[in-house]
């Protein structure tokens, strides 16, 4: 019989070696006697990997055995990194974490194999994929901080993490509350400021081609720099960090809405021309509307600029109060899991509302190619 | 968008209907108004300092002097920020601590080092994707949501880690520029990778091409608009990156560590210099990139 190596041939190696390897401690009596349910399961995996490398005929719900025992052989192997490989961890522990590792990789190939990306459960590729790549990543985290006994110091476990998230809601409200007073502050006048100035000099294409290329260029710049000089001028609180945001966030918007106000093509134009549509009636109805992308473009971008803005001028000072204070501090005194705790809740916050752009703007601009159905 | 003239014209003609004399006067206007900002900006402490001296009668060109002439101004005028880069870029030996030469050469060596790294490693992991279908699915998506969140925020704590296993010097530094020239990378790349159309992967298979020859004769050329332009966020994200990372690390100098010098000794100027400085650096690192963006799409025999 001709062996092909595959991924499941790796996978069957590998599971089977966790079945019968030491999991921690060398002063094992007997192999069996250490968690036996584990040996089963990784048992099982190395099985099921091993018939579906043969590649024989099998019922159609077949399909169903990798995703399930991956799953359990998951389940098991955090367990027992929680149990005594936490300890003293030995090679079987750490084959068994690369077999679930394994496993998950052979799911996803198999999801995508089977799975047409133009077919009604495209929803399983575009979210469940990522999702047990994420799973994935988070597991191999867990469970090899554990195995490898990495000090809490350097790299705490995402367990550690959600622990210290969970029991320090109150705090990291009132840093997120803080912070966010002055991102959206400094994010409406902003970007509001930039949208007024591109329609204002839309009319003088003087100023348009002086303050373009200035534009573009503050763009490239570091401008966080800022941040001292506003901590400065406007104090610790919030106010500062709005000045900041302002700044940052200015320059993005006004370049993208001066560019989506020339998005509108000269058809559309002399359309309204003929329609004896004034420059406001043009504005309102014709350029704005055609200039939406674009301004959605700078508010995405704008988005992650002013929480950067935020955090990075709260490194300068602040009342004793505001996730980059928080960051600052507790990196000061080695509390790094209250860190990630404070990075999480800045990422959630930062996609959520990337998020809620991106939602508003398929709701706005329905119309634009990037959204319509079956153009592709 | 600048409107371009049909034909070769005149000098004069040109000039103004180029960039160069608008953004001219834009630049002046902006100068005049920052003038008068350091005055109205100063006067408060301007008064105070004239009744600390006790000078209780001045007259109000004393006092406009007076503001614009202020050791640690609210807004120092660009004349004394010139100034201060006078004496610390070109007066100063390059190796004094007070040299914003060797505060640039810091900075930049650790923002170059970065962005090598940096846009090495997302062209790699860019051309692993696209060839890679479960890479694809599965990483693409985490990379695009970082796009979202702000990375900038790991910089102390990468800083201390690595502090503690000894890596001191450039390499922490590099190591968030480098992180943060990654994403912007591998996201353009990707795209680039995948802009030749089906009629051009098509024609590219009648002439029974390999999967190689198809990757360095039709992607990779295809690629190179998109890589630079992502290219170029990522030198200034980088830079970005160093002088957020030298906030935490400022024993090294760099920057960072003068921004943060000059908060704490409310020295104004410094700051200002500082900035103006790491400027001018960001402007010559995206213009150095695009210099060779020109130089190869020139090899690639692209038309201007």
């Amino acid at each position: 019989m001709k062996i092909r190596i595959t991924l499941r041939t790796f996978i069957a190696v590998t599971a089977f070696m966790a079945a019968i390897g030491p999991y921690s401690g060398p002063e094992i009596l007997s192999l069996f006697d250490e968690e036996p349910w584990s040996r089963l399961i990784f048992f099982l995996l190395g099985y099921i990997a091993m018939k579906d490398a043969r590649g024989e005929e099998q019922p159609a719900s077949a399909v169903w055995n990798m995703p399930a025992i991956t799953a359990m052989a998951a389940f098991e192997v955090v367990m027992l990194g929680y149990g005594r490989a936490a300890v003293n961890a030995e090679w079987g522990y750490f084959l068994a974490i690369a077999a679930v590792w394994l496993g998950a990789w052979q799911v996803i190939d198999t999801i995508i194999e089977k799975i047409s990306p133009k077919g009604r459960h495209v929803w399983v590729l575009n979210i469940g994929v990522p999702l047990i790549f994420g799973l994935t990543l988070l597991l191999l985290w867990e469970t090899l901080t554990i195995g490898f006994a990495v000090p809490k110091v350097i790299l705490p476990a995402p367990s550690a993490i959600l622990l210290r998230l969970v029991t320090s809601i109150p705090i990291l409200a009132a840093d997120f509350v803080q912070t966010v007073q002055g991102i959206g502050a400094g994010y409406v006048i902003g970007c509001g400021a930039g949208i007024l100035v591109a329609v204002l000099i839309d009319r003088v294409p003087f100023l348009q081609r002086g303050l373009l290329p200035l534009g573009n260029l503050v763009s490239a710049l570091p401008i966080v720099g800022v941040a001292p000089i506003m901590v400065m001028w406007f104090g610790f609180d919030w106010q500062s960090k709005a000045a900041v945001v302002v700044i940052m966030t200015f320059f993005p918007m006004l370049v993208n809405t001066v560019a989506g106000l020339a998005a509108a093509g000269h058809m559309e134009r002399d359309l309204m021309k003929t329609y004896g549509a004034d420059y406001r009636q043009t504005l309102l109805h014709l350029r704005l509307p055609a200039a939406l992308p674009f301004i959605f473009n700078g508010l995405k971008i704008n988005s992650t600029l002013a929480l950067i803005g935020a955090i990075v001028a709260e490194f300068f000072g602040t009342p004793i109060v505001g996730m980059g204070f928080r960051i600052n501090t507790e990196v000061g005194r080695m509390n790094i899991d209250m860190v990630w705790a404070t990075i999480v809740v800045a990422a959630l916050a930062g996609s959520a509302f990337y998020g809620l752009l991106a939602l508003l703007e398929r709701r706005v601009t329905f119309w634009h190619a990037s959204y319509r159905q079956g153009a592709a | 968008m600048s409107i371009e003239a049909p034909a070769p014209r005149g000098i004069v003609a040109r000039w103004t209907d180029g960039q160069t004399i608008p953004v001219l006067i834009v630049v002046l206007v902006i100068g005049v108004f920052w003038y008068l900002g350091a005055m109205w900006l100063n006067a408060d402490l301007q008064r105070d300092l004239f009744a600390n001296g006790g000078k209780t009668e001045y007259t109000t060109a004393e006092l406009i002097e007076g503001t614009l002439s202020q050791e640690r101004p609210k807004l120092p005028t660009p004349g004394q920020i010139i100034a201060e880069l006078q004496k610390t870029v070109i007066d100063t030996a390059p190796t004094s601590k007070r040299s914003l030469v060797y505060h640039g050469s810091v900075t930049l060596s650790a923002t170059v080092l970065g962005f090598l790294l940096g846009s090495m490693l997302g062209m790699v992991l860019a051309v692993l994707v696209v060839h890679a279908r479960s890479l694809d699915r599965s990483l693409m998506p985490w990379v695009v949501a970082s796009q979202t969140i702000p990375i900038i925020a790991l910089a102390p704590m990468v800083i201390v880690i690595m502090n503690q296993f000894d890596i001191t010097g450039l390499v922490p530094k590099s190591i968030i520029a480098a992180y943060l020239s990654f994403f912007p990378v591998t996201v353009g790349m990707v795209k680039g990778l995948r802009s030749p159309d089906p009629l051009q992967m098509d024609l590219m298979r009648t002439y029974s091409a390999s999967r190689m020859q198809v990757f360095f004769m039709l992607r990779v050329p295809a690629s190179l608009p998109f890589l630079f332009a992502s290219l170029k966020v990522a030198v200034a994200a980088s830079l970005v990156g160093t002088v957020v990372a030298e906030l935490t690390k400022s024993e090294d100098g760099g920057f960072g560590a003068r921004l943060l010098a000059g908060s704490y000794y409310g020295q104004t100027i410094q700051i200002w210099a500082a900035l103006f400085a790491a400027a001018a650096c960001a402007w010559m690192l995206v213009t150095a990139v695009g210099v060779v963006e020109r130089g190869v799409s020139k090899q690639m025999g692209a038309r201007p």
